[in-house]
């Protein structure tokens, strides 16, 4: 199919057969709305389906996560290719992302040149800023160290860190550090005191981003699929009116709501994984190498204000 | 699943090419029955653990003190194998790599993977 718009009803420079043909490699992500204070997210697909056209609005951010450069078997020998293909799909946007989260395993082995080829390969992303919080295969042999070196400047003593955007609070938490056997994610009580702390001065009203490599719910514990003390961080949020949880980890999206709280884990760009379950172990999932590129993909999240906004909350409630 | 069963075909053919091969050295020296018993002879394997789909197997093992213990890594992913009183604690194994303790004094060992700590395994040294 040719690159060219056939249809620009909105004359944003995108048509919806240019839209839907970008965003199906996307995969199922999260499209968020900030209305009157409150965020309300909808699967992307949803979106899509609805023709809705540009989703440009005040702020957007799209999800990187489980990179896993240096990962060289199959599905996927060339993960450094892959990354590069979904760095293309986000400089090919309209509009480009304000900033870019990533959310762990940068690389597969922690290795120096595993790092170098993650920076230099992200260096290319048309946006502002990228904020990383690692992964269990970013820390392995050194405890982070070189992982906080890099990637970690301007955070706390453990990683973990907050910033606002737009009015919306963003966390990023660290939960790969100091796993204890037989468990799961591990956040530790120096990062909850933390947390507590962080949103303590925030009125109820701030929307609330949260983002962290292994999910803070449970999906799959047989498979260490979730968080120990991920119940106490989100009794920090719960009188927060909207709540939005960015996870990885585990090659796939998955998507929950629970009360005010939205959790979403992403699509890795690097090997799809198992579905909870579904198979010996969650080792890599091997897939004809035509179908590989349907399940990886990458997050695209947007903050939508004005009336052309209401439409679509009306229209996918 | 694809990878073991190669790696299983190669092994194999590498025992009949040895096996080939000392049968054929034994022919030339006159003494087949004593070479071909001792090629075709399996050593003991009481020593190893093998980490394969996100487990240890064997998860308990029993060794007499001062028996060294190998971890070898089959999985696509890369583990680590830690006591949980740190008596030993290996680097990440890639693919293929082991990792190596010799145990001098009797007691149980518990050891976790601290990548994917529901990973866990024992060992008892008598």
């Amino acid at each position: 199919m040719p690159d060219h718009i056939q249809e620009n009803l909105d004359h944003d420079g995108v048509d919806r057969r240019g839209f839907l043909k970008c965003m199906a490699w996307a995969g199922t992500g999260t499209f968020c709305l900030l209305q009157g204070g409150v965020l309300k997210s909808f699967a992307l697909t949803d979106v899509i389906q609805k023709n809705l056209g540009n989703l440009g609005g005040d702020l957007s951010f799209v999800q990187f996560s489980d990179s896993h450069i240096g990962f060289n078997k199959p599905a996927n020998p060339d993960v450094t290719g892959t990354l590069r293909e979904a760095i293309a799909k986000v400089n090919a946007l309209p509009t480009p992302p304000s900033f870019v989260l990533h959310t762990g395993d940068l690389t597969h082995l922690s290795k120096p040149e595993e790092f170098d080829t993650l920076a230099e390969s992200l260096k290319s992303l048309k946006t502002e800023r990228i904020f990383y919080v690692p992964g269990e295969h970013d820390v392995l042999n050194d405890n982070g160290q070189a992982f906080h070196e890099r990637f970690g400047q301007g955070t706390q003593d453990g990683g973990w860190y907050s910033f606002d955007q737009k009015g919306a609070h963003f966390i990023g938490l660290v939960n790969v550090m100091n796993l204890k056997a037989g468990g799961l994610g591990n956040l530790g009580s120096t990062q909850l005191e933390w947390l507590e702390k962080d949103v303590a001065k925030l009125k109820s009203s701030t929307p609330i981003v949260v983002f962290a490599h292994i999910p803070l719910w449970s999906v799959y514990p047989q498979w260490g699929w979730g968080t120990d003390d991920s119940e106490q961080a989100l009794s920090y949020l719960k009188r927060f009116g909207s709540v939005t949880v960015l996870n990885g980890h585990i090659h796939q999206t998955m998507q929950k709501i629970e009360g005010n709280i939205t959790f979403h884990t992403a699509c890795s760009t690097a090997f799809p994984q198992p579905q909870p379950g579904q198979a010996d172990s969650p080792g890599p999932l091997k897939v004809p190498t035509e179908k590989l590129r349907a399940l990886l993909g990458i997050t695209d999240v947007s903050f939508v204000r004005g009336k052309h906004t209401l439409a679509i909350v009306d229209s996918s409630l | 699943m694809r990878r073991w069963k190669t790696k299983k075909n190669s092994a194999a053919n590498v025992f009949r090419i040895a096996i080939l091969a000392t049968a054929a050295l034994s022919l030339a020296s006159g003494a087949l029955g004593r070479r071909f018993v001792a090629t075709a002879e399996e050593k003991p394997k009481s020593n190893a653990v093998t980490i394969d789909n996100f487990s240890f197997a064997p998860m308990q093992l029993e060794v007499p003190a001062g028996t060294q213990v190998t971890w070898i890594n089959k999985d696509d992913v890369p583990h680590t194998v830690v006591s949980l009183d740190h008596t030993f604690k290996s680097r990440a194994l890639d693919t293929d790599e082991s990792f190596s303790f010799t145990f001098q004094t009797p007691g149980t060992y518990e050891y976790f993977c601290s990548v994917h700590p529901k990973m866990t395994g024992r060992i008892i040294v008598k």
